[in-house]
């Protein structure tokens, strides 16, 4: 371990930094794009599975979208919204352009966890809602999103740990972080302490967002 | 407020759920609506409520049709009906309190105007106490009592009551019915109750309509249908039928008279098959009066009770209970 120079431990806190404001900043962006989604995916879906504005062909369309850009290959879709980045950042390397394909990969993935979660949501309640005179916006915001809380908590917790996992891999195409610094330290480097270290404080910081997800969720129902 | 539907037809996919159905629904009143799992009511109270557009015909509330209104006025007019479920649909994300907050919310009360009107409600049910539980604390008989004070939130003129007891033990049963009776009449409200327990229509209802394959088959005052029960759906609902629980004794003996008996009788093995009272009227100078009687299986034997009162001259009362006793009948005499 004696290649853990106060320096590198310097270099070590700069990227869970980095990695942290990755995460954080493309979770929010994320939710931003994928909670709407996936309300419009509940609300446009077949009645006989709870849509409360059956609208066929728009949830088709948001329903393809959404699985493509789940199927794209992480590394690719980097790769492909580099003009993009380049256009919302004004470059397409660093931490900061990395949160725009981090962003992109997970809403959809956030849209059909909230899809999911807001399904779930007994049909007779949402009846008791209709027949009390609810509009359609009463009836997400009032009964919808609330009823199916403790399950989004969840999702939100699978969501901040996947963008750590898709972070480590942002790093590979220079965009700093964790993972950026297990790759050119640890193995281009030839220095598998450094390495260790860089998966370790990954590794912590999973347990702890699971931790607390968990504690929240549990929380929640508690109190039901 | 009284609701007129007129040749409904709803359809799904082939299944006719609802058939030309055509009933007048007096105000102030309590209406039953009775019939068998697939008989169409869930549909029906559907069309009433609004919740759905029938296929052809027509649903007016007192002089104004309802059923073709454009969707916000729906809403609207839905603000004014309530509606209670087998399942009671509470949000488990609200304490009791703030579910019966919801429609006012809803409706947009100010906030002091709402927490005034959700005390009432909880002491209307008898739950003031309970304001601030979780949803998964209460029983079943709470959380549908809770139901209906989020139902009667906004003052509504209709109550829809969608097999609201069938999820709940007789006793609680008679509760909640108890309680929507009162409500009825301290509110003038309408009520409509889907159910498929002839309990229900019996003990709450003042008139009724029996629904089968989506069709109804016969309707009228629950007094008449009891009396003259005229088609083979309504006889089948009758023989279903559990006696009033009230009543029946122990022992199973039926007693319908208030007056308490001085006598019971209780006859064994073949004295069941005999007609010892009426012997004993032409014997003696004595008259019965009936007022509970049962029958019970002991073992292998049966053994008959009955519960009366023996007037007439004392000395021919006193001969007549020696009658009977002779004749291998047991006499209990109630200390008087």
């Amino acid at each position: 371990m004696k290649g853990l120079t106060p320096a590198i431990w310097k270099l070590i806190g700069q990227s869970t930094l980095q990695t942290l404001e990755m995460v954080s900043l493309s979770t929010l962006f994320s939710v931003l794009l994928g909670l709407p989604l996936g309300i419009l995916l509940c609300i446009t879906s077949p009645e006989s599975q709870g849509g409360i504005r059956p609208k066929p062909v728009l949830n088709e369309i948001l329903s393809r979208i959404v699985n493509i850009l789940r199927s794209f290959p992480f590394i690719i879709l980097i790769i492909v919204l580099f003009p993009l980045s380049r256009m919302i950042v004004g470059t397409a390397i660093g931490t900061k352009s990395t949160i725009v394909p981090l962003s992109i990969a997970a809403a959809p993935f956030v849209a059909r966890i909230v899809e999911t979660a807001l399904k779930e949501v007994d049909p007779g309640v949402i009846q008791a809602a209709r027949t009390m005179g609810s509009t359609n916006s009463q009836i997400v915001f009032k009964v919808l999103l609330p009823e199916a809380l403790p399950s989004l908590i969840s999702g939100l917790t699978l969501t901040i740990i996947n963008l750590i996992g898709y972070s480590a891999m942002a790093g590979a195409v220079g965009g700093g972080g964790l993972g950026d610094l297990a790759i050119r330290y640890g193995y281009q480097r030839f220095r598998p302490e450094v390495m260790a270290v860089a998966v370790v404080v990954i590794l912590v910081l999973v347990e702890v967002i699971q931790f607390i997800g968990n504690k929240i969720s549990a929380h929640m129902m508690a109190k039901r | 407020m009284h609701i007129t539907l007129k040749n409904l037809v709803r359809n799904y996919e082939s299944v006719h759920a609802v058939q030309d159905v055509s009933l007048s629904i007096p105000e102030n009143r309590i209406f039953g609506i009775i019939g068998l799992s697939g008989a169409g009511k869930s549909t029906l109270v559907r069309l009433i409520s609004l919740l759905e557009k029938p296929d052809s015909g027509e649903v007016w509330y007192n002089d104004q049709r309802v059923d073709n209104l454009p969707e916000k006025e729906i809403i609207q007019r839905r603000r004014h009906i309530g509606m209670i479920f087998q399942n009671f649909n509470l949000f488990s994300s609200r304490t009791a309190g703030q579910n019966i907050a919801y429609p006012m919310e809803i409706c947009k009360y100010p906030k002091d105007q709402i927490r005034a009107r959700v005390r009432e409600l909880l002491e209307l049910v008898g739950l003031s106490d309970r304001e601030n539980a979780p949803i998964s604390t209460l029983s079943g008989g709470q959380k549908q009592r809770i139901a209906i004070a989020r139902a009667l939130a906004c003052k509504p003129d209709i109550l829809f009551c969608d097999e609201a007891t069938s999820a709940l033990d007789p006793k609680t049963t008679q509760s909640i019915l108890a309680l929507i009776k009162d409500i009825q009449r301290k509110m003038n409200l309408t009520v409509v109750m889907i159910t498929h327990q002839m309990e229900v229509v019996r003990d709450a209802c003042d008139y009724v309509a029996v629904l089968s394959e989506g069709k109804v088959v016969e309707q009228g005052t629950v007094k008449d249908l009891f009396a003259h029960p005229q088609t083979k759906v309504t006889k089948e609902f009758m023989s279903h039928l559990t006696t009033n629980t009230a009543n029946v004794r122990d022992d199973g003996v039926v007693i319908w008279s208030d007056v308490p008996a001085r006598y019971t009788l209780r006859f064994l093995n073949d004295r069941v098959e005999t007609p010892v009272i009426s012997d004993i009227i032409r014997e003696f100078d004595v008259v019965f009066n009936i007022s509970g009687a049962g029958i019970q299986k002991v073992g292998d034997t049966k053994m008959g009770t009955m519960v009366c009162d023996i007037s007439g001259p004392e000395d021919a009362v006193k001969a007549a209970l020696e009658a009977i006793k002779e004749r291998g009948v047991t006499v209990e005499e109630a200390q008087a």
